[in-house]
Parts: structure tokens; C-alpha cells; sequence
């Protein structure tokens, strides 16, 4: 078997060049709040003009929004070009989500629709979803067990 | 009004931010990233924590996927009060049920129309 | 063999060369080397798969031209790319009637095809081998990382794989540069798991395989004009100098690495460096051969070198084995 290197591993962490902390962290920073503003200002549009509904709706209806326009931008090859600028100023909001989604959908429709699209829409953010399902599951069982706490 | 939106630019900044510092000093892929703070979301709204993030950074909270992660337990605790087991494993799903189908139904579309580019 | 290092009886000579890039490549510092440029890499094609394929097509054909040669003419054609079972290389020989054998040694696949095409010219049983590599930014891409359109950074360590093909036509009769000798490198792992900080993983195969070329050979480095790794990138470059001095060899400004050659860093953001099984073939074929024709060059040690890794080992945990080959060009 091979033996790691030690050294060699100690001498490239010093040597190797890093990522630019400040400038990165400052990116992430403007770009993430300005999504989350242009998500509020949304909410206060669809606030404004359906003002009937309850609020749980209009923050659906503000994700909904949100997903569509960075799907649409992701099919005009706009949205990597924002996260290769931001970082994770793209990548944590809940468009970032919506643009690992369509990405690989976009990528793999080559291999066919059904089993290239379909079959590896999911290969990024799947286990965005299987963790949500299962982290949800496990806190509705919780309750369950400890339903005084949360009454 | 304006001040509403420095609080929404904010958090909503803050919590990227502290994502770039995963991605920069552990090299997270954006899939784990986008899985640690949808947990995160979960588990503070579990401990009853989030609300007071939501009220002070509204969308600023509720964008990240945190806000994905917060929905989720949400609908579960709902859920669990409301219809017992069922409501439990049902609830979480239920309530970002919108988000989920359109993120997949308009994937699908523009992914039939659009192909991908080189850089 | 002293040192895994091979001196040639019969001259192996090259008869020509010839390279297609794409757009960014022909925008480089060298781009005005390469014989022929594309607009879009996807060349209308309905795939960048395709599109390799097609470009590999275009250039061998175009040596074939070039050198008035017949595929008859041709005993063997050495070929390989990145992707999974070297489909491209695959498909482009089902275009023509020539012998062919399929090589895959990552990026250092140029490195392996010259040396074993050197070989086979030795034993004076074949007499004209065609070597040919591509490689195309998005077909790799999406098979080794992510999706093209994922909106992700790239790490400051991340390299630009190569669009394009370089292929080399050689023979044991006439030409006016030939290789002298060679050393075949061995797999050489430090451990390293970064899969975006290819550089690193391959600088000590590097070494290996150039230490055992100088020992074998019993020249030093100052003996070149130019020694030329694959792509190690701008750090890895630095990481190599820096692993030959603890050894006791120095590096000067004769050495350099494609990667760094083929891209300007600075403008074209492509990170530490250009990569790719064509990055060594286009800088060679098109940059180096053109050089060594002229004269401004005289001797070069071209060293492919190539990252072994695969998506399923390194998802499992397995390091990244590197390997390098060298081999030894000289003006006639």
C-alpha cells in the first residue's frame, strides 16, 4: 500500500496559493443580500397587490418566483456566471438550489430525455431533498414523542 | 421601509458569507453546503430559535435555504400537533410542496429548450 | 534500461505535425503556433462529445494532408483523451483504415503514445506511427466536476482543461527533429485528495521521472534549452522547482510547464494553468516543433504528466496517483 507523504502534504498546504478570503467573503456577502432583497421586495409586491392572501402563501408564491426566474437565467448560461462570482452568495439562497437542479437537467438532456434529463435532474440536489424529507420526518416523529414541548 | 431592507440585506449577506468561509477553508462542494444550512434551518426552527432570525431579517432569513430547511420543520411540528403520525410524515413535504414541484416542473421545460454552454 | 530510460539505436524522427484548438486556446500566448483555430467548440455538432470526436477527425486528417501520406502509409496510430473508456479516440479511428491502439495515461497520455511509437519505430518492424491526443474543456468537465451551467467557484488551485487535438506523425527515415531518448515514468502517490489541485498531486511523479531521466541520461538540466512539463499549472510549476532543489537539482529559467504557456493566467482566468491530455500536445506541436524548426530551439525534454484520478476512487477516498514520461528532442 501506498504510505501518505506527510511532508509532502504539510509542504503544499504551506506552499499551495489560497482562496482570497476578504475578497470571496466580501462577494458572497453583497451578492446573498441582494438576492434576499430582490426575495423581499417580491414579497412586498405580491403583498401590495394580492394583500387577501395569508402570508405563508405569499412567501410560497415569492420561492416560486424566485426559483423561475434563476431556472430561466440558468438556461441562458447567466446564473454560473453570478456564482463564479459569488460563491456562495448564489449558492445558499434558495436560488442556488433551484440552479443545482436545472443545471444537471440542462446538461444531460444529450443522453435523452428520460434517461439522461429525468434520470439526473437530481444528481447535484438530491441530497438537499432526501435530507429535508428525512430531517422533517425525524422532527415530526420528535414531536410526537415530546408533544408538550412544542404546544 | 429602507431601514427593513438593510436588516433583509444583512442577514440574508451574513449567512452567504458564513457559507464562503465553509467553501474557502474546507472545500464543501455546493451540495453539502446547500445540505448544512437546510439542516441548519431545521434545527433551529425545531429549538424555536428561527422565528427571531425571520422577524428581524424577514426575506433575508427566508431565502437561503435555511428558510427551505425552517419551512420543512415547520409543516412537520404542524403536521405532528395537527394529524398525529400521518401529519408528521406528510407535514414537512406538504409545506414546501409548491416550491419542490415548480423547481422540478420548470427544470424540466427549460432543460427540453436550452443547452449548455461552454465558458 | 538504466533508470527506466530508453536511448533510441535506430533515429526516431518527426515528419510533421499538426493542431486544431479552440477559441480560447487560439487567443493564448502561443495561440498563433497552432495550425488551425475553431470559432465554436461545439462545431455544429449535437454533443461536445461529438465535437472532440470530430475535431480529432479534422487534425489527423490534416496531417495526412499536410504530409501527402495515404492511411496505408500509416502502420500505426497511437491515440487517447480524457474520457471514459477514450471514446473519442475510439470513434475517431472508425474513421480510418488505420491499425490503431488506444492508450490512457490522463494527461500524460502524449508522453505515453511518443515513447511507446518510439519503441515500435526501434524494432524497424513499423516504419511511420501517427500519435494523437485530445481534449476538450466541456466533454471534461462535465465528467470529472459538475455541470457546465452549476453557478459554483472555481478554487483558486482549479486548472482549464485544453480544447484541442495535437498529433505527431513519426518515422525512423527522415525529418528534421528526433527523439533521442526517453525515460517512462512510474506511478508515483503522496497522498494528496484534492481533486481540483491536480498540480500538486502530479509535481512528485515529476520528479521522480525527471531525476531518473537526468541520472540515466547523465546530463543536467542546464543540457536543454527548454524543459517543458505537461500541466502542472503556476503553483505546481513552483512546487516542482521547489522539490528538485531539495534533491539538489536547480531549475533554472530553461524550465517551464504548457499549462502555463498554452493560457494567459491573468486575463483568460483559467486559474493555475491550462490542462488536459491536449495541453502538452498542442504546446508541443504547435509551439515547441515550430521553435525546434526554426532553430531558436535546440534540445527539449518534453514531460507529460497526468493526474490518475477517477470521479468513483475519489468519491471513495483513494488519493490521486500521478504520472510523468519524458522524452528527449533534439534539432538534426
Amino acid at each position: 500500500m501506498n504510505e501518505p507523504n506527510k511532508e509532502y502534504i504539510e509542504l503544499v498546504k504551506k506552499k499551495m496559493p489560497k482562496s482570497k478570503h476578504l475578497l470571496t467573503m466580501f462577494r458572497a456577502f453583497w451578492v446573498g443580500g441582494l438576492i434576499c432583497c430582490i426575495g423581499q421586495g417580491i414579497t412586498d409586491l405580491y403583498k401590495h397587490f394580492f394583500s387577501e392572501l395569508p402570508e405563508e402563501e405569499i412567501a410560497t408564491l415569492t420561492t416560486i418566483t424566485l426559483i423561475c426566474i434563476t431556472v430561466i437565467l440558468t438556461g441562458f448560461g447567466i446564473y454560473d456566471k453570478i456564482g463564479a462570482y459569488a460563491g456562495a452568495g448564489s449558492i445558499v439562497p434558495i436560488t442556488g438550489f433551484a440552479n443545482s437542479v436545472a443545471s444537471p437537467a440542462i446538461e444531460h438532456k444529450r443522453e435523452g430525455v428520460v434517461l439522461g434529463l429525468c434520470a439526473n435532474i437530481f444528481t447535484v440536489a438530491g441530497p438537499v431533498i432526501v435530507f429535508g424529507i428525512s430531517s422533517s420526518i425525524a422532527v415530526g416523529i420528535i414531536v410526537l414523542i415530546f408533544k408538550g414541548a412544542f404546544i | 421601509m429602507i431601514l427593513d431592507y438593510l436588516q433583509v440585506f444583512l442577514v440574508g449577506g451574513i449567512i452567504c458569507t458564513i457559507g464562503q468561509v465553509f467553501i474557502n477553508t474546507t472545500k464543501m462542494t455546493s451540495a453539502r453546503i446547500l445540505v448544512g444550512f437546510l439542516l441548519l434551518g431545521v434545527v433551529l426552527e425545531t429549538i424555536g430559535v428561527f422565528k427571531y432570525v425571520k422577524e428581524f431579517g424577514m426575506a433575508g432569513a427566508t431565502v437561503p435555504i435555511t428558510g427551505f430547511g425552517s419551512n420543512l420543520a415547520k409543516g412537520a411540528i404542524k403536521g405532528a400537533l395537527e394529524n398525529g403520525i400521518l401529519g408528521a410524515i406528510t407535514g414537512g413535504i406538504e409545506a414546501v410542496a409548491g416550491g419542490i414541484a415548480v423547481v422540478i416542473f420548470i427544470s424540466f421545460i427549460v432543460g427540453l429548450i436550452s443547452s449548455s454552454k461552454t465558458k | 534500461m538504466k533508470n527506466h530510460t530508453i536511448f533510441f539505436k535506430n533515429k526516431i524522427y518527426i515528419e510533421d505535425t499538426a493542431t486544431i484548438v479552440g477559441p480560447k486556446e487560439h487567443e493564448g500566448p502561443v495561440g498563433k503556433y497552432f495550425d488551425k483555430n475553431i470559432e465554436d467548440d461545439l462545431l455544429g455538432q449535437k454533443s461536445h462529445e461529438k465535437a472532440e470526436t470530430k475535431l480529432h477527425i479534422s487534425t489527423i486528417k490534416y496531417l495526412l494532408n499536410k504530409t501527402h501520406r495515404k492511411p496505408h502509409e500509416i502502420d500505426l496510430c497511437l491515440s487517447g483523451d480524457l474520457l471514459d473508456e477514450i471514446s473519442g479516440a475510439n470513434f475517431t479511428m472508425r474513421e480510418f483504415d488505420i491499425p490503431f491502439m488506444g492508450l490512457y495515461n490522463a494527461c500524460a497520455t502524449f508522453g505515453e503514445a511518443l515513447i511507446a511509437a518510439s519503441c515500435f519505430l526501434d524494432t524497424d518492424n513499423f516504419s511511420r506511427v501517427i500519435c494523437s491526443t485530445s481534449s476538450h474543456f466541456s466533454t471534461a468537465e462535465r465528467q470529472y466536476r459538475y455541470p457546465l451551467e452549476l453557478g459554483n467557484q472555481r478554487t483558486p488551485l482549479a486548472q482549464w482543461t485544453a480544447t484541442g487535438v495535437g498529433a505527431t506523425m513519426l518515422n525512423n527515415v527522415s525529418g528534421k527533429v528526433i527523439i533521442d531518448c526517453a525515460t517512462i515514468g512510474r506511478v508515483v502517490d503522496y497522498g494528496l485528495t484534492d481533486a481540483n489541485d491536480m498540480g500538486a498531486a502530479m509535481a512528485p511523479a515529476a520528479r521522480e521521472t525527471l531525476l531518473a531521466h537526468l541520472e540515466g541520461t547523465g546530463r543536467s538540466p542546464d543540457y536543454y534549452d527548454l524543459i517543458l512539463t505537461g500541466d502542472l499549472g503556476e503553483a505546481g510549476h513552483r512546487l516542482l522547482i521547489l522539490l528538485m532543489e531539495e534533491k539538489g537539482v536547480k531549475l533554472g529559467s530553461n524550465y517551464c510547464d504548457c499549462g502555463i504557456l498554452l493560457f494567459n493566467r491573468m486575463a483568460q482566468d483559467v486559474g493555475q494553468g491550462g490542462s488536459g491530455a491536449a495541453c502538452s500536445s498542442t504546446v508541443f506541436n504547435g509551439y515547441v516543433y515550430k521553435k525546434l524548426l526554426s532553430g531558436e530551439l535546440n534540445k527539449v525534454l518534453l514531460i507529460p504528466t497526468g493526474a490518475l484520478v477517477s470521479k468513483t476512487s475519489s468519491l471513495q477516498g483513494e488519493s490521486i496517483p500521478g504520472i510523468a514520461h519524458a522524452v528527449s528532442f533534439k534539432r538534426v
